[in-house]
């Protein structure tokens, strides 16, 4: 636990684009000076399951895994699994939720029951929480995909990474074409 | 300064080192060095996916005999499958350099076992490094490339996991411009393995050895003494490494890069400087044991567990432990008991699904194989039911069946595995007159480890157009002769075809024809709406395992998630009473 590192979790379903979000605050960590490790799940665990990536940032970073209960910021792209993952989250860490819902197989065999309480849950869970309708904010801007852009405005509340280094994060990791609609997709949850 | 991926800087380390040939198969976690080398590096370096990993390192082992650079790569697995060419490759040696990666999985993120790959460097008598970060996973190539052409022999290097699939900073390099002309020296006695030659080559085996063991003591770019406090010394390898330092902020560390030959001098220096020795290695206990037999006291594995992967919280409570006191780690919070959990799945309008729908009516014994298929094994389709290693999908059936099992045996694999180890295992059902009934989901893509081309895809690694090899064709070339293609799509035709082969007392092959959506990036058709007005709300749409279609609680009707739905119709023809309709939408 290095007093000085910056720990952030996010979580989702695989397929729900973890993956850039991550590398977009990965790279605006970079941008600012900070040593960036990473870590993200490949191979069987993206079929739809549940997944975590894991960003440390600071002036000397060793692990690239996270220990729980130390993140600064923790994110989920689908409610439940913010509430399946929110022990990575220290106990004064902020902790941004999209309400998006994805229900699992196991719910609709029968074997298992999407909780109807979610927001309460999450309220109790979670001392500092921002809830973000990504999904219809992302409606709006006219592409579902910036979801989890959405959602990368909103973390940013939580770190300290200078505006400008995010924008140029989001320009250097998305294609060309769709930087605009990807920053106005950031300032959208950042605003949120 | 670049943030790369382990896999990626090791394929950017192979570029740098001058590597012009690379061979592998794909596999989590190695697959993305190939392809990263396939996407950036192809104009200086020939990259292939072989068929399986013996043919990718024989492959290796050709290339480098004329002198050139090459790097291998596979999962640990993969790594059983190329045991052969190895073993004998450490007698012969190489001309030129030759860096064969190996990716364990610790914690079997995506795997059938968690074996160490530590214990082929010692059975193989080949030299080990061990990379602890992105930036090393460069270097260590390069530096391996340099051991391995300076003591004429293959170098694995290991990664895991959490080394392959982490992102941290690497410094990047021009590359070493390699040789201009290649070719291979005749030289029998080197390179012919016959028993009176062996036996001179195995003697010239353990003379590097020693040589070697003399090069890992004295080369601080890969094995260091970092001194800090005396009373603790950690000696430790790879990823823990780095979990180490986070840990154990204070004391000294003997950090091994290059762990075989093992560095004993070194090792002996380290246990005079410290009061206590404590050896972290993740998996087996490799190194204490054999620094226990080098006489030196250390302790491990009474502390450390040998099963799954350590992580820093993991030893945040060993460490605890050790001082006999308690770490209690952050455990999930108590309003997440309940939560429905999520598995991986196939995906919606995958091809398979219509397969396993359709076998998971039928009572028999699927013996399965490696690929996304492995999921059918799962609820609600669990049709699946032996899984051990790429190819026994088709050869176990065999087994069954020689067995006189009093049931029926289907035996199940992709199009990758088949071109991997399953055309041995369908020649001997041919040969010594089976009956099994064998199914290839031919989805034309190695599609698990994320859409690599094979043999039949038609496409090459380097972006070239090529062969379609026909499993069809193969099957006929083997000897079986009731061979059949069908659209797993189509549910009647699919039912009728693996019903009646089930039944035939002779060998069939059943080639279930339909690319990966995913890797075509084109839904399969419409997407689907339920009519509320004629579900009788039954359940046999979900029962197909879709995570497109979506269940409520008891007596809801379903409705179809439209981001999800890929329109393969499948529950429309599974549904008894017409209320499943096709979407204007695609």
């Amino acid at each position: 636990m290095s007093d000085n590192t910056t720990s952030i979790v996010l979580a989702g379903v695989g397929g729900q684009g973890i993956l850039l979000a991550s590398s977009i605050i990965a790279k605006a960590a970079m941008i600012a000076g900070f040593e960036v490790k990473m870590n993200e799940v490949h191979g069987m665990a993206q079929r739809g399951g549940s997944v975590i990536a894991q960003i440390r940032y600071g002036k000397n970073v060793h692990s690239p895994l996270v220990e729980e209960g130390t993140a600064k910021v923790f994110a989920s792209l689908e409610q439940i699994e913010a509430i399946r993952f929110a022990h990575y989250l220290s106990p004064d860490g902020l902790a941004v939720v999209s309400t998006q819902t994805i229900v699992p197989v196991t719910v609709s065999m029968g074997s298992g029951k999407y909780p109807q309480d979610v927001k309460q849950r999450l309220e109790k869970i979670f001392k500092n929480l921002i809830i973000v309708d990504a999904l219809g904010k992302a409606n709006e801007l006219g592409n579902i995909k910036v979801a989890n852009v959405i959602v990368l405005g909103a973390i940013s509340r939580g770190l300290d990474l200078p505006l400008e280094t995010w924008h140029e994060a989001i320009k250097s990791e998305v294609k060309e074409k769709f930087a605009d609609l990807n920053i106005r997709a950031f300032e959208a949850g950042r605003n949120s | 300064m670049e943030l790369l991926s382990g896999n990626e800087a090791f394929a950017r380390g192979a570029y740098e080192a001058g590597v012009t040939v690379a061979a592998a198969y794909p596999g989590t976690p190695s697959t993305e060095i190939l392809e990263n080398i396939a996407a950036r590096y192809k104009k200086d370096i020939y990259c292939e996916w072989s068929p399986n990993e013996k043919v990718a390192l024989e492959v290796g082992a050709g290339a480098a005999q004329t002198g050139a650079r090459v790097l291998v790569t596979m999962k640990h697995v993969g790594l059983n499958v190329a045991a052969d060419p190895l073993m004998t490759l450490a007698y012969t040696g190489v001309a030129g350099g030759l860096v064969i990666i190996v990716a364990d999985d610790p914690g079997m993120h995506s795997s059938q076992n968690e074996q160490d790959s530590r214990n082929y460097a010692i059975f193989a008598k080949v030299p080990m490094l061990e990379p602890s970060s992105s930036a090393e996973a460069k270097e260590f190539i390069k530096i391996g490339m340099d051991i391995s052409e300076k003591y004429h022999t293959p170098v694995i290097v290991r990664s895991v996991t959490r080394i392959s699939h982490s992102k941290g900073p690497v410094e990047l390099c021009q590359r070493i411009q390699p040789r201009t002309e290649f070719g291979f020296v005749k030289n029998p006695q080197q390179y012919v393995t016959i028993p009176v030659w062996a036996r001179k080559m195995r003697v010239q085996l353990e003379e590097k050895l020693g040589q070697m063991l003399q090069a890992s003591n004295e080369s601080p770019e890969l094995n260091r003494i970092e001194w800090a406090d005396e009373e603790l010394g950690i000696i430790t390898s790879g990823i823990c490494y780095e979990y180490v330092k986070d840990i154990w902020p204070t004391a000294s560390v003997l950090k091994l890069g290059w762990s075989n030959p093992l560095p004993d001098t070194l090792i002996k220096d380290f246990a005079a400087g410290v009061d206590k020795i404590l050896v972290i290695e993740e998996l087996d206990d490799i190194l204490e044991l054999r620094i226990k037999a080098m006489g030196i006291d250390c302790i491990g594995r009474e502390f450390i567990p040998g099963i799954g992967e350590l992580t820093p919280s993991v030893l945040r409570q060993c460490k605890a432990k050790m001082q006999g006191e308690e770490y209690i780690v952050p455990a999930p919070v108590e309003e997440s008991k309940d939560l429905p959990a999520r598995p991986p799945v196939l995906c919606p309008g995958c091809p398979h699904r219509g397969v396993f729908t359709v076998l998971a009516k039928n009572k028999v014994v699927v013996t399965g194989d490696i690929g996304c298929y492995s999921l059918g094994s799962l609820p609600p389709l669990s049709s699946l039911d032996t899984i051990l290693c790429m190819g026994a999908g088709i050869s176990m059936a065999h087994g069954m069946d020689k067995a006189k099992a009093n049931h029926k045996v289907v035996g199940i694999m992709g199009d990758s595995t088949f071109f991997h180890s399953g055309i041995t295992g369908l020649l001997d059902i041919a040969y010594n007159k089976g009956a099994s009934t064998i199914i290839v989901v031919d989805n034309r893509i190695t599609a698990m480890t994320g859409h690599q081309e094979n043999p039949g895809s038609g496409k090459t690694l380097m972006g070239e157009d090529t062969i379609e090899a026909s499993i069809e064709a193969i099957g006929r070339a083997c000897g079986v002769k009731r061979v059949f293609s069908i659209n797993p799509y189509d549910l009647a035709e699919t039912s009728k075809v693996i019903e009646t082969e089930i039944n035939t007392n002779e060998p069939s092959l059943i080639v279930s024809k339909a690319p990966c959506p995913l890797a075509v990036g084109k839904p399969v058709g419409h997407k689907r709406n339920v009519d509320a007005e004629k579900c009788k709300v039954c359940g046999m749409c979900l029962k197909i395992g879709c995570p497109g279609m979506e269940g409520g609680e008891k007596g809801q009707v379903p409705k179809v998630n439209k981001l999800l739905c890929a329109g393969c119709g499948l529950c429309e023809q599974v549904c008894k009473f017409g209320a499943i309709t096709m979407d204007k939408e695609i």
